[in-house]
């Protein structure tokens, strides 16, 4: 393990959890505050983790931890309720930056983890209830939902069990079908070095149906903002979800985010991942549990990294019961010096036969110092069962290259088309349209005249 | 319009071109033919500016510019059309966006302004018709699961639609049964005009049947060994290619 002692941020934590701890879970239940005093406990064994630890193996994270941060929704910088006048601007141009033209949709605004209802839309769809979480880890109805910890958790997911304050909190009803998808804005900005531990349950009801597009965006200045967000995402029988995460944040922003799927029988899970250039580093956890048969779920991600970003999605599909569905496709294009990691584990346990698992992870390396480390793991304790994984590293190919230049297309066209090309992939299974065209657009955007 | 001298060129550092002179004037159909390995194709490559091949010796001007100087782009956008012998399949590019930006390439080389969609479309629908091409296949990706013959089919499409002055077809014959032979032939004769002018490269003389040229050159081992008219085709499919390689042993023997 790293020596801790070097990293303030793990200072701070341990020399004021008790003091945090107080503020911080102040009405809430006290089983909560148990999850809250074990989740502290684990952490302070774990600290953060180093590329000691297998999970971390290619994501050296020890540069962004040397600067101290100070911890948002704590005595010291409380999570505003509400904005100031200035503060308020900003937040409607990080509305700007983070809207997706022509979508019809129901907006959601988060300030730094904090929903900021005026900003977005008021009126939300019948079916669906919205709170802020905030609000709802004290409710003693729904604190439940804040205390499920995982054995395994340690480093970020225990030290955002820890210490989280706000997120949003969206319940689906039964058998509920909205008319439009939800847009939630995702805007951290400081300025000065923060970190920020949004956590998120969203739960869909029976045979309810949802979809939730995500947009983070960030400005941070020359200051370094955490986002240390973690997400509970539970589906109940013959629920669907369709969930598109697009990863805008800017330069300083260091993002670690963890999602857990919890899914019932026969429930359907979309998930669309999209990382494009701008934070410093983006770590994706997204760990679907299948907890009963016949579940579907498809996790599609496409990561464009550049700069000397670091981005790493770390998939887990954990199949428990039979006959459960799972199809994975990743693509990175990875530009400059940036560098990707791709670590795809499919489970399936004794029980789950009749599963059906496919994975797949290609990269194009463009930049000449650009990396990119794919890891594929399939641990498979059933017999029947059908699973598949693959993994590509390539580069653009030359006949095409050649084909699409001898029509008279520029080199830097050309490489535009095959880059846009090689993610078509991904962004078909888009089913809004808007999105679909937003997308491409921040791909062609980000894809610079000099590659190398 | 295109004036090749002494054009030698490499690949993987094996001698392939070893001093070819050809002039082709707007209006022409020249067939070059020859048996395989002789170097065809190797010249189309050269010409297209393919990057591993090297020009060691010799000049290309091309409407008096120097071709070999160009960057593959810049000789499409000169007016230069290369019809693949195995055009490339190119998953989630469509054939339309494909066909739209190149021209708008070429077309803002030229200081021409950008072609309106209706316009093009209209344009697309002309063209699609005169060379009989599958309006379903535009809309798809760029020749991705096309058979053999609507890949060909296609490399004229665009041939017609980027309306080059000079255009080398490239065994375009290879692999098509007469019925897709006839259709990219009668495309061709289409788009033939007093101002531009077409290199086609053939191993068998059946194309020229239908495709009659102004003169035919019979290309072995890296240089033009025989240059004539249509008749000559006729000859090289009586008497096959053995007889080259007599004769250029017997030109070895008089050296």
């Amino acid at each position: 393990m790293t020596s801790q002692q070097d990293i303030p941020l793990y200072e701070e934590v341990v020399n004021h959890w008790d003091q945090w701890a107080e503020f911080i879970s102040r009405s809430e239940t006290s089983d909560l505050r148990k999850t809250r005093r074990q989740a502290f406990e684990k952490f302070r064994e774990s600290g953060f983790p180093s590329i000691r630890n297998e999970d971390w193996k290619y994501t050296n994270i020890t540069r962004w931890l040397r600067e101290s941060y100070a911890m948002q929704g704590l005595p010291e910088e409380p999570s505003g309720n509400t904005l100031s006048v200035a503060g308020m601007s900003v937040s409607r141009g990080m509305w700007k930056k983070g809207k997706i033209p022509d979508l019809d949709c129901y907006t959601l605004f988060l300030h730094n983890g904090v929903w900021m209802r005026e900003l977005g839309d008021e009126d939300l769809p019948p079916g669906i209830e919205v709170l802020k979480v905030s609000q709802a880890r004290k409710d003693p109805a729904l604190s439940a939902w804040f205390e499920r910890a995982d054995e395994k958790d340690r480093y970020f997911t225990a030290l955002n069990t820890a210490l989280f304050s706000d997120g949003l909190f969206i319940r689906v009803k039964a058998g509920t079908v909205p008319d439009k998808p939800l847009h939630i804005i995702h805007d951290f900005t400081s300025g000065r070095n923060l970190m920020v531990q949004p956590r998120h349950v969203w739960v869909v009801g029976e045979n309810a149906e949802l979809s939730v597009i995500e947009t983070v965006v960030s400005d941070s200045g020359d200051a370094g903002i955490w986002i240390n967000s973690l997400t509970e995402i539970n589906l109940n029988r013959d629920a669907r979800l369709d969930h598109v995460l697009i990863q805008t944040a800017s330069a300083g922003a260091r993002v670690v985010n963890h999602t857990t799927v919890r899914q019932k029988k026969q429930s359907l899970y979309n998930s669309y991942t999209f990382t494009l250039p701008g934070a410093d580093l983006v770590r994706n956890d997204l760990q679907a549990r299948l907890e009963e048969d016949h579940t579907e779920t498809h996790l599609y991600g496409l990561y464009l990294t550049a700069g000397s970003q670091l981005v790493d999605n770390h998939t887990l599909v954990d199949h428990q019961k039979p006959s459960c569905f799972s199809n994975e496709l990743y693509k990175g294009v990875l530009l400059e010096q940036s560098t990707g990691v791709f670590n795809g584990k499919v489970y399936v346990h004794r029980d789950a036969q009749k599963t059906n698992a496919f994975q797949q992870n290609n990269n194009l390396v463009i930049g000449r110092k650009a990396t990119i480390d794919s890891k594929p793991e399939l641990e498979i304790f059933a017999d029947d069962v059908k699973c598949s994984h693959g993994s590509t590293v390539g580069q653009f190919s030359e006949d095409a290259l050649f084909y699409l230049r001898a029509r008279g297309i520029g080199e830097a066209t050309a490489k535009a088309l095959l880059i846009t090309a090689f993610a078509f992939d991904v962004t078909e299974k888009l089913k809004i349209g808007a999105v679909a065209a937003y997308i491409n657009q921040l791909i062609s955007h980000h894809i610079p005249v000099d590659h190398a | 319009m295109l004036i090749i001298k002494n054009l030698h060129a490499e690949v993987e550092d094996k001698q392939i071109l070893k001093g070819i002179d050809l002039t082709v004037r707007a209006g022409e159909v020249h067939a070059i033919m020859g048996p395989n390995g002789s170097g065809k194709s190797s010249l189309a490559s050269v010409l297209a500016g393919r990057e591993s091949f090297h020009v060691t010796e010799g000049e290309v001007l091309f409407h008096g510019k120097d071709l070999l100087d160009m960057d593959p782009e810049v000789r499409a956008r000169e007016g230069l059309f290369l019809a693949f012998q195995y055009p490339i399949e190119i998953p989630g590019v469509s054939n339309v966006n494909f066909l739209k930006t190149a021209l708008g390439e070429i077309r803002a080389y030229r200081n021409l302004p950008p072609m309106d969609a209706k316009d093009f479309l209209k344009m697309s629908r002309e063209k699609q018709k005169l060379v009989e091409f599958d309006a379903q296949l535009v809309n798809r990706s760029l020749n991705e699961g096309f058979s053999g013959g609507e890949k060909k089919r296609n490399e004229i499409f665009q041939l017609a639609m980027l309306e080059p002055s000079l255009a080398i077809l490239d065994e375009t014959d290879s692999g098509l049964d007469i019925d897709a032979l006839r259709i990219v032939a009668q495309g061709v004769n289409k788009l033939r005009s007093a101002d531009n002018a077409f290199i086609i490269i053939t191993h068998y003389q059946r194309l020229l049947e239908y495709i009659i040229p102004d003169f035919v050159h019979v290309l072995y081992n890296g240089r033009i060994v025989k240059s004539g008219t249509k008749e000559l085709a006729l000859e090289l499919e009586e008497k096959g290619y053995d007889w080259l390689r007599e004769e250029s042993r017997e030109q070895a023997a008089t050296i």
